[in-house]
């Protein structure tokens, strides 16, 4: 029953969808900008409800996929060099650097630790001390707080082996520069980060840019519901933010985890996979913290590390290609042996695409 | 060493007449007409995990593969290969789970052998097994049989395998009451024999789970397999795993599982044969054979919209059966 409801529900969604825009004519393209966004359109199937002349496109919201390949050599240096325990997400295994990823160092006997919660660092630290135990510091404003509160408590707890390999990124910064590109017709804005920012922290979007922005869950029917609020918005020409998942994010936010965050890290550059420096949209831990930040403590050298000139994730993140216009995509670059990261990460571009198909359904 | 081995703590456990007499091969007869041969390796990791353990899983899972072809599993062989200093009483519980599996399943184990590694050329215990089948059906279950509007059946909720191996291991700590389904499937596959000419195609969805078999009768076929998603069962418990350790249920393994192909006409016979059998419990009617001739498995979600469901790529875990 629930399921033929939701069937309904969603054909209602998309039927709305299609026709506001064969009256209005299209095209319109909307930017996801969160990496589960991007796996959940996918996974649900919804491109193949949907008119083509709505264009989804995925933006840089998946942590891996920014990450630049320096940061796992220099991972990598540090547990072979330093012989140090690194600590990560699971998503990180199979990342390639210029030598290996995380996984292979393991299956050569290095020690790599996957865990689920940065706080498990802690305790992996203690067992092993005094070797360090160094957290790959990925991830965006979901992440960062729960990271925060483990050095919060690390320190109160005089743990002196454990350390950060930090290379956080905030989502502010990179909307900007997208939202000034002018094709793009609008946002899907995260869920589960909004949580953290609050939906009032998107004010930027349309005041400045002209843009509607609208924050999603992440079934497909949260999704198509904001989507058809997204077409709306654009249909009357109005710009603004709208919440579809109150039951998650506050106009404020989280006010508790950004103080955690502002009380261990300052705004810092950033250096993103495809898009390059930008300026503000990274954190580096401050004092007394600054103890904790794995390249404060031990030297690590590794050179520069350019990406494979043909990859075109560059593009790909910021919206402008799709992965079938990139020359490797399903050919040299496939998941098990990933070119460029939109294809390693589970929630990159390219790896929804290859796994569901893409556009491809019809073709 | 291992001869002490085989007279204390294997011949007791294993032996049900032609193993004790330790000849260097095993005489055989009465085998009828035609039968089924095969042989697997286990490596899995952990060796012990909810559901059963390397042992038990050993005997299921080549008994499963002569049942696939329509053959009854009657004798089995094993070969231990253990690491020096592999504990007695973990090697103990190991024989014992061989042993209950083979007497639950109805196969002998007939013949084996037993070496020993030195520290570090292998991790703790392998085991091989090979098994002899009775085929039981003058129908040669072959995808070349499967024919377009042909029905897919599952015969129960799929992933527990490959979930709870997932989650014995020692790096994730969540508490999730997965179990593996590993089990003969020979009661679920007698049943189904009846169907005679109605039954196509037969295959355990191991590695690579439902996602993998799908696309393996795709391509065996060069036809579009058509699923839903909302007919595929996946226990609740795995689907919350699934979801945390962002895994798709449909591509972990399962060994206590079939994936028939069927004729349309009858599915709710199928359905009915397997109500009153333990191990189909939750057998679901998830899809059909198209007469598109596209080597590919297309699935239509729960909102409607479809998808391909891709051939699993790369490991979920390295060592799973």
């Amino acid at each position: 029953m629930k399921v033929e409801i939701e069937k309904q529900a969603a054909k209602k969604l998309a039927s709305d969808i299609n026709s506001m825009l064969a009256v209005h004519g299209g095209p319109l393209k909307f930017m996801e900008v969160c990496g589960t966004h991007t796996m959940a359109i996918h996974s649900s199937g919804i491109k193949s409800l949907l008119t083509k002349k709505l264009e989804l496109v995925s933006g840089p919201g998946c942590p891996v996929c920014v990450t630049e390949k320096l940061f796992i050599d220099q991972a990598m240096f540090l547990g072979r060099e330093h012989s140090a325990c690194l600590v990560t997400f699971g998503d990180l295994m199979r990342v390639p650097g210029s030598n290996g990823s995380p996984a292979d160092l393991r299956s050569q006997g290095g020690s790599v630790k996957v865990v689920y919660s940065p706080m498990d660092a802690i305790e992996i630290a203690l067992q092993i001390a005094p070797q360090p135990a160094i957290f790959l510091g990925v991830g965006f404003e979901t992440t960062i707080p729960t990271v925060a509160a483990t050095l919060k408590t690390a320190l109160a707890r005089n743990v002196k082996n454990l350390f950060v390999l930090p290379a956080f990124k905030t989502i502010h910064q990179p909307l900007k520069i997208l939202a000034s590109q002018k094709d793009l017709n609008g946002f899907l804005l995260p869920g589960h980060v909004s949580a953290i920012i609050g939906a009032d922290s998107y004010d930027y979007l349309p005041r400045d840019y002209q843009k509607p922005g609208v924050i999603a869950g992440f079934d497909g029917l949260d999704i198509l519901l904001a989507l058809r609020t997204l077409v709306e918005m654009s249909v009357r020409g109005e710009a603004g933010i709208e919440n579809k998942y109150r039951t998650v994010v506050r106009p404020e936010g989280n006010v508790v985890a950004r103080g955690l965050i502002d009380e261990v890290f300052d705004p810092s550059d950033a250096s993103w996979r495809g898009l390059g420096v930008i300026p503000g949209s990274g954190l580096s831990l401050k004092a007394p913290y600054d103890v904790f930040d794995a390249l404060k403590r031990f030297p690590v050298e590794v050179p520069e590390a350019p990406d494979d000139p043909r990859c075109r994730c560059a593009r790909i993140l910021t919206g402008e290609l799709n992965p079938n216009q990139c020359g490797l995509f399903g050919k040299e670059c496939v998941p098990e042996t990933p070119v460029g990261p939109c294809m390693v990460s589970s929630e990159g571009t390219c790896a929804a695409y290859y796994k569901y198909g893409g556009n491809s359904i019809d073709s | 060493m291992s001869g002490r081995l085989i007279r204390d703590l294997i011949l007791p456990r294993l032996d049900r007449g032609k193993l004790g007499a330790l000849p260097d091969s095993v005489v055989l007869s009465d085998l009828g007409d035609k039968i089924a041969f095969t042989t697997d390796s286990f490596v899995v990791s952990p060796i012990f995990f909810p559901g059963g353990n390397i042992g038990s899983l050993s005997v299921h899972g080549t008994c499963n593969d002569l049942t696939c072809s329509g053959a009854r599993p009657i004798f089995l062989s094993v070969g231990l290969i253990l690491e020096e200093g592999f504990p007695i009483e973990e090697l103990s519980d190991i024989l014992d789970s061989m042993s209950e599996a083979a007497d639950l399943c109805g196969v002998e184990i007939v013949t084996g052998d037993t070496k020993v590694t030195p520290k570090g050329a292998a991790d703790r215990i392998f085991i091989n097994t090979a098994g002899i089948g009775r085929v039981e059906t003058a129908i040669e279950l072959s995808p070349s049989r499967i024919v377009p509007g042909d029905a897919v059946i599952v015969s129960g909720p799929v992933g527990n395998h490959g979930m709870a191996v997932m989650l014995s291991r020692a790096e994730f700590s969540f508490d999730f009451d997965v179990k593996s389904d590993s089990a003969s499937v020979w009661p679920i596959v007698e049943r189904l024999l009846s169907l005679e000419d109605g039954l196509r195609f037969l295959r355990d969805p191991t590695r690579g789970g439902l996602s993998a078999t799908l696309n393996e009768i795709a391509n065996l076929t060069n036809l579009t397999v058509s699923v839903d998603e909302t007919a595929i069962p996946v226990a609740p418990e795995v689907a919350a795993a699934a979801e945390i350790l962002g895994i798709n249920p449909l591509e972990a393994a399962n060994e206590g599982k079939i994936v028939a192909v069927i004729d349309r006409d009858c599915v709710n016979k199928a359905l009915d044969l397997l109500r009153d059998c333990p191990q189909a419990a939750g057998a679901s009617f998830i899809g059909t054979i198209t007469p598109e001739r596209k080597p590919r498995v297309i699935i239509k979600t729960r909102i409607g919209g479809s998808r391909i469901l891709a051939e699993p790529s790369g490991e979920l875990l390295p060592r799973i059966c």
